[in-house]
């Protein structure tokens, strides 16, 4: 989606230019109050984008930032009082043991799970360049499925696939001569919870990378390898000195996508065991929803949420800084 | 260059390993729908069902308040993407067509919106919400599903405008169009498929959210599908038939949409405007 739209944006800039051409006066004073009041035209029709993102996007930010500082527990919930409490919240939170297993947590999580899917999703993007059409249709296809299944439909079909009684990853793990996994509770330990998650989690965001990926290859110019093979470049040495020279503003650009995507997963850890067994599968907005909601400590809560949403406007902003850049180099 | 047979065949057998692991899960999905309750819970599994039934798709179908919960999944997602397109469209329009001060920050926060953590600031939502005592009610959640997919509808449809050859616009205009008439006459028709395609993502989108129903509506009677279908295992007491059948029901509209998209969504852009 991001590919698309960076196309557009470069294509929507050019006429921009040319298009006053067609609001030009074509003299005299009344021709000239138009243009006057031509010129606010672009903000009219901006205006009511402007209003609601700020008011439901700009306004719960602002929210957010001033519950951070206040005291706020079910008494002040239900009195509506407003206690100021200064930076007691951030200094509780950033005191407390949990919060910093937590954030260790987030970053293993994201880690592995966009090594991962940056990995399968390069490898099996490069594989899709290769195949014949045929088999690209059926691979695609497959890709297709994953990506699209909605992610509350995919956590309850996970759910079920490592269910603990009848469920087919057990039967098949026993069969294969694995006995101690029949009737293996997937949900009862931190490890293969997150490992059912991250499944998951790669599994549906793989076929992005993937797509995207083979999509980039075909736009590289073939005369590009044919003078790599004649200067006398192999397979893997015309992929070191074309391919990836090609795709690296494109993988450094996905990653980033990837790490912000993944770093603020809710649905799947939430659906699949609410950040069970014992809040050990917790990540950070998981972990703020908790706290916050779950056990209406809704200032802590708020101060936790302003804190990820600080990481993620900065890996946001990077993200926009080489997404734009690329952009530039192209033009 | 010549490929050994290993070379040939180990493509299209990795291939085939990875087309079925992606699609086991949702094959899986739909053929225990399908099953009979003893095909589901059986020691070892049915991998190809020669029995079907429609006994979970009925008790899916009566379960309290499915039809309200789909009413209400349904609403909110229709309200808040027409309401986005129509927003979307003027900004889109102004962004592409027109040139005044401020327009590449107006971009960029756009872009910058596209990407908003909502999922972190669901305790903000919930206490502006609750302050303003709309608790249990489908409006405040159109209204952010509404703002959820703007940004990208925006960026989106300004592609789609901006494929529209100016040639066209400015032909109607020496032909005594006014400007607006122009973008009604000329430009609204040919925009067609990329509405189509931007809608559409808009609809994923807010037909999928779950975060933000979670927190807002606590009575099932305003709930949508994703928060339903997330309870649905522990109501149903391990009903894997039904909880497969309500998933399989949820998820096909969006597997037909997507399949459908991915043709639409490059189609969309490449095929020319000026032929027609």
């Amino acid at each position: 989606m991001s590919v698309q739209t960076e196309r557009a944006d470069r294509a929507g800039s050019a006429p921009a230019d040319t298009i006053r051409k067609g609001d030009a006066p074509r003299g005299g004073p009344a021709a000239a109050r138009k243009n006057r009041a031509g010129a606010s035209v672009p903000y009219l029709l901006l205006l009511p984008a402007l209003l609601v993102t700020a008011v439901f996007l700009g306004w719960p930010l602002v929210k957010d930032g001033m519950l951070s500082f206040q005291n706020l527990n079910p008494r002040q919930l239900i009195l509506h009082l407003t206690e100021w409490n200064g930076f007691d919240n951030y200094s509780e939170v950033l005191k407390s043991s949990d919060f910093w297993k937590v954030v260790e947590r987030s970053v293993f999580f994201t880690a592995a799970n966009v090594v991962l899917t940056m990995l399968a999703g390069i490898l099996i993007g490069l594989l899709l360049a290769r195949l014949g059409k045929k088999m690209r249709l059926l691979l695609m296809l497959g890709l297709v499925f994953a990506w699209a299944m909605p992610m509350i439909a995919a956590t309850t079909v996970y759910q079920w696939l490592f269910a603990q009684r009848f469920g087919v990853v057990n039967y098949v793990l026993d069969t294969l001569g694995w006995h101690s996994m029949a009737d293996y509770n997937w949900l009862g330990t931190q490890f293969s919870t997150f490992s059912i998650v991250t499944l998951l989690i790669v599994w549906q965001s793989v076929p992005f990378v993937a797509i995207n990926l083979y999509a980039a290859t075909t736009t590289i110019p073939r005369e590009m390898y044919e003078a790599a093979s004649l200067d006398g470049a192999g397979g893997w040495k015309s992929f070191t000195s074309v391919t990836f020279p090609f795709l690296k503003p494109f993988l450094l650009a996905t990653t980033f996508l990837q790490v912000i995507w993944i770093f603020k997963s809710f649905a799947q850890l939430f659906a699949i065991n609410g950040g069970g067994p014992d809040r050990l599968t917790e990540t950070l907005p998981v972990y703020a929803f908790v706290e916050g909601v779950g056990n209406q400590h809704f200032g802590m809560g708020a101060a936790i949420s302003f804190l990820t949403i600080i990481v993620l406007v900065a890996l946001t902003g990077y993200y926009l800084r080489i997404a734009l850049k690329n952009e530039e180099d192209e033009l | 260059m010549r490929r050994s047979l290993f070379g040939r065949i180990w493509p299209n057998a990795t291939a085939i390993i990875l087309f079925a692991g992606f699609a086991f899960p949702v094959y899986w999905m739909f053929s225990t729908a399908f099953k009979p309750n003893l095909d589901i819970v059986t020691d070892t599994p049915v991998w190809f069902p020669t029995n079907y039934t429609f006994e979970h798709f009925k008790t899916v179908f009566r379960a309290d308040h499915f039809w309200t919960l789909v009413f209400n999944s349904v609403t909110v997602t229709v309200l808040s993407v027409l309401g986005s397109l129509v927003i979307s469209l003027f900004a889109a329009f102004a962004m592409t067509r027109m040139r005044f001060k401020g327009r590449r920050g107006i971009l960029l926060t756009f872009m910058i919106a596209q990407m908003a953590p909502w999922e972190v600031m669901v305790i903000a939502i919930y206490m502006l919400v609750r302050d303003a005592d709309m608790l249990n009610s489908l409006v405040p959640l159109t209204l952010f599903y509404m703002v959820m997919v703007l940004p990208l509808t925006i960026l989106t449809l300004r592609g789609y405008i901006a494929a529209v050859p100016k040639e066209l616009e400015e032909s109607a205009m020496v032909d005594g169009c006014t400007r607006t008439q122009a973008f009604i006459k000329v430009i609204f028709p040919l925009l067609g498929p990329g509405l189509m395609a931007t809608s559409l993502f808009g609809f994923i989108t807010a037909w999928n959210e779950f975060p933000l129903v979670l927190i807002l509506n606590k009575d099932i009677e305003y709930q949508t599908l994703p928060l339903w279908l997330s309870q649905f295992q522990t109501a149903f007491g391990d009903d894997w038939g039904a909880t497969m059948a309500a998933s399989s029901l949820f998820a096909i509209p969006i597997l037909i949409l997507f399949v459908y998209l991915q043709r639409k969504a490059v189609s969309g852009l490449t095929s020319g405007a000026v032929k027609g």
